[in-house]
């Protein structure tokens, strides 16, 4: 009896880990591909324009090489783009992270009138497509002259940041009363209390906006779209990518495309997998409740 | 029906039960909806009501002092010793006076014409007489000042309200032989009891210049016939509802009509997002307890393999996605099925509507699966053991376990989560327009819609390519009335909404 039950076990665990193991090849081969193809260069001719796909699955023993690396800081835009969105990312992560927690904190610890009124009106303001206010804004920022610019940019991203106080809400939610109450008795006024005990204390929640909206313009393509329109000196990383796979761009510049994606992507994957921790803490606090 | 009765039910009985329960609960729920929205239009005009009383109360029974600062904002302020906040509150009633003489009146009675004002000058050359037009503003700007002339009207008011509230403490106090709070005590004050509009003060100002604004602007722009290109990019009007009757406009006028595109692609959208949040959800479930199944080795690796296809932007996976299922001979999706079959293959997934509905559900679950496993393993874990184990005693498989088990405990826990993940999926713009970019084209649509186009690609499609903003609009507007209901009900519905402050 006992043996048969090892056996089961045994046979069910074999099963799992073989449909695991299909799984995770099928989750990481786009990664590898890319990883592999952006060192592919060509050896044949460099003045041919190099072909977009090669006609093996992955690269041959003597395609292998820099050049892609090398052309993409020298012979092309990308180190500008780099830094304008690096620029971008700074300026836009302060503003929100500085206004979600603001607003995550009053209506999570501070009780008054319009508290209620206030969460519906932006709740209700959430709901609307991201577009609309984006097609707006280009109208908006072309009368006062900001479109085309990295400082309307900055303004797009971290200016309606306020309304996705949700998670922060649903962390400080969590904290418990009773440490405001005492702070109170012991003579400290609220502002006291949100800078000198609150925060300390949302470590995780202050870790996960930072990171959030500092990532967020590295992977947002759309909004560049619209407000730069063919202004390609100040596109961002994403614009700039997503440009090279265009039709009449693809064939010269998929290499490029490669290897600027890994670029992009180290950084990004290692704040990501640092901050997983975080992550998972924020959606989980913000999200689920019984 | 009682506990006994239910209980006594086949689980096929049960399940009709509970279908039918759900469904005679979307008009209530519908119901109360429309009952709250009811409930607070009656509370805010009695609020308003009472308010303007109260002024009116205020002025007849206030002395000269304060009568006089019904018109000049801030004097009963000044003369009863609050200097600072007097001058302030004048300074305001000044400024606005200013901007609406010089900038605001104009642009107000514009607003309701729309009419951009062209200035003709008649060049005389002598042999010949040429007109020169010029734009002094065109419709947009006169929109948009317009909306913002009314923005800081509103803004003003309140303003004017509460310096006429702050008069009448101030006569009050020194009637009762008090003095009234002095500048820097009122400071103080927006450090503790007031603290609250201290810190939602810059948020609500950002969020009313660049998301109130906008969305002001856009709701407005929907009626009327602003377009990208030709005479009404310059220079547009009111159009009241047209852009909404042809949007549910049937009649077909060569090429499909547009009300038949906009029910067909609210279709498409809305299996769409079913499809997108329930494959997700069920099988990254699925997966995490594989992971998370004793006696499965090296945990920490299987989740890093998943986690690490979302760590790299979206944007690079989804392109890299679209660019190797792509239709040439020796893109990788190809190369692969040569590799089995031995020759050349060209398959191209997104150029036939069915093969592409369906690759894109499938890579959604390839883009989908490591976010539900990092959100519902800790949830998995806190599902008590013993459930499982008196379930396994019992005769109950895997799947039956999962089924009568996880699956009830992890909806009732995750609501909240599965409704925003829904209403994200009828916005999901990135995996469809990066992926088949709406396409494949089809006759039967109009402007170019395709059979993967969701609503929102849609409209992007029509405002920023081909530059219809009015369409455009209206269609967001519609995307925002479905999005808005359909959570509200299902929030109203769930426990979470109402023991907010349980945890406090």
């Amino acid at each position: 009896m006992i043996k048969s039950y090892k056996l089961k076990r045994g046979i069910a665990n074999t099963a799992i880990y073989i449909i695991l193991a299909v799984m995770c090849l099928i989750w990481i081969f786009p990664l590898v591909w890319l990883v592999l193809h952006s060192f592919r260069i060509n050896p044949v001719d460099p003045s041919i324009a190099p072909a977009k796909f090669s006609d093996t699955l992955f690269p041959l023993a003597n395609e292998w090489g820099f050049d892609n690396y090398i052309g993409l800081f020298k012979e092309t835009q990308f180190l500008r783009w780099f830094l304008n969105t690096l620029f971008v990312a700074v300026c836009s992560c302060i503003i929100s992270t500085l206004s979600v927690l603001m607003v995550a904190y009053t209506f999570s610890r501070l009780r008054f009138k319009a508290r209620k009124p206030f969460i519906n009106v932006g709740m209700i303001m959430g709901m609307f497509p991201g577009f609309m206010t984006t097609i707006a804004m280009l109208h908006i920022l072309k009368l006062i002259g900001l479109d085309q610019s990295l400082l309307g940019l900055i303004l797009c991203y971290s200016g309606g940041s306020g309304l996705g106080y949700l998670v922060a809400k649903g962390f400080f939610d969590t904290i418990p009363r009773a440490l405001d109450e005492a702070a109170t008795i012991d003579g400290a006024n609220k502002n006291q209390i949100f800078w000198k005990i609150i925060l300390p204390m949302s470590k995780p929640i202050v870790v996960y906006t930072v990171l959030t909206s500092f990532i967020n313009p590295w992977c947002d393509f759309i909004l560049v779209r619209i407000l730069m329109s063919d202004n390609d000196a100040n596109y961002t990383v994403s614009r700039g990518l997503w440009y090279w796979t265009e039709k009449e761009m693809i064939n010269n510049n998929f290499r490029y495309f490669l290897s600027g994606s890994v670029v992009v992507a180290i950084p990004i994957t290692a704040l990501f997998l640092y901050m997983q921790k975080y992550y998972v803490e924020g959606v989980t606090a913000g999200g689920v409740k019984g | 029906m009682t506990y006994t009765e239910y209980m006594a039910m086949s689980p096929l009985q049960r399940f009709w039960y509970k279908l039918l329960q759900f469904f005679k609960a979307i008009p209530s729920g519908i119901g109360k909806f429309f009952c709250a929205i009811g409930r607070g239009i009656k509370k805010a005009v009695c609020g308003i009501g009472r308010a303007i009383a109260n002024y009116f109360v205020g002025f007849v029974k206030g002395d000269i002092i304060t009568k006089v600062s019904y018109l000049i904002m801030g004097f009963g302020n000044v003369c009863r010793g609050q200097i600072i906040k007097g001058l302030f509150f004048f300074i305001i009633e000044a400024g606005y006076a200013l901007f609406m003489i010089t900038f605001g009146a104009s642009y107000f009675t514009l607003f309701f014409s729309l009419e951009a004002e062209i200035q003709e000058t008649v060049i005389d050359y002598g042999f010949t007489q040429v007109k020169e037009t010029t734009l002094i503003h065109t419709s947009v700007q006169i929109l948009l000042y317009g909306l913002l002339v009314i923005m800081a009207s509103i803004a003003f008011l309140a303003i004017y309200f509460a310096s006429v509230k702050s008069a009448r403490q101030a006569e009050s106090i020194v009637k009762a032989g008090g003095k009234p709070k002095k500048f820097r005590q009122e400071m103080k004050d927006m450090l503790d009891s007031k603290f609250h509009s201290t810190m939602l003060s810059l948020p609500i100002i950002l969020i009313c210049i660049f998301v109130l604004l906008p969305l002001l602007f856009m709701i407005f722009m929907a009626f009327t016939n602003f377009t990208g290109t030709g005479e009404t990019s310059q220079n547009f009007s009111w159009v009241g509802g047209a852009h909404f009757s042809e949007i549910f406009d049937m009649s077909s006028s060569g090429g499909g009509s547009m009300g038949m595109t906009f029910a067909k692609i609210t279709g498409w959208t809305l299996i769409w997002a079913f499809f997108a949040t329930f494959s997700n959800y069920i099988l990254g479930m699925v997966v995490a307890l594989m992971i998370n199944k004793k006696g499965i080795k090296l945990k920490k690796l299987w989740r890093t393999f998943f986690v690490m296809s979302i760590a790299v932007p979206q944007f690079v996976t989804l392109l890299l996605m679209s660019k190797m299922l792509g239709e040439e001979p020796n893109s990788p999706l190809n190369l692969i099925i040569s590799m089995f079959t031995g020759e050349t293959s060209q398959v191209a997934l997104f150029s036939n509507p069915m093969s592409a509905r369906i690759t894109v559900i499938l890579v959604n679950i390839w883009v989908g699966i490591p976010y539900t496993i990092l959100m519902t393993t800790g949830i998995l874990m806190n599902i008590p053991e013993d459930l499982y184990e008196s379930a396994r005693i019992d005769g109950a498989g895997p799947v039956k376990s999962f089924m009568k088990i996880t699956l009830p405990y992890m909806i009732f826990v995750t609501t909240p989560y599965l409704i925003t993940t829904f209403i994200g999926n009828v916005n999901n713009f990135n995996i469809i327009y990066l992926l088949s970019g709406g396409g494949p084209g089809v006759n039967e649509y109009k402007y170019g819609a395709g059979k993967t186009d969701l609503l929102i690609t849609l409209l992007f499609k029509l405002s920023v390519d081909k530059g219809y903003y009015g369409l455009g609009a209206a269609i967001g507007i519609l995307v925002f009335i479905v999005c808005a209901t359909l959570s509200l009900i299902t929030f109203n519905m769930t426990k979470s909404a109402k023991n907010e402050e349980e945890f406090s």
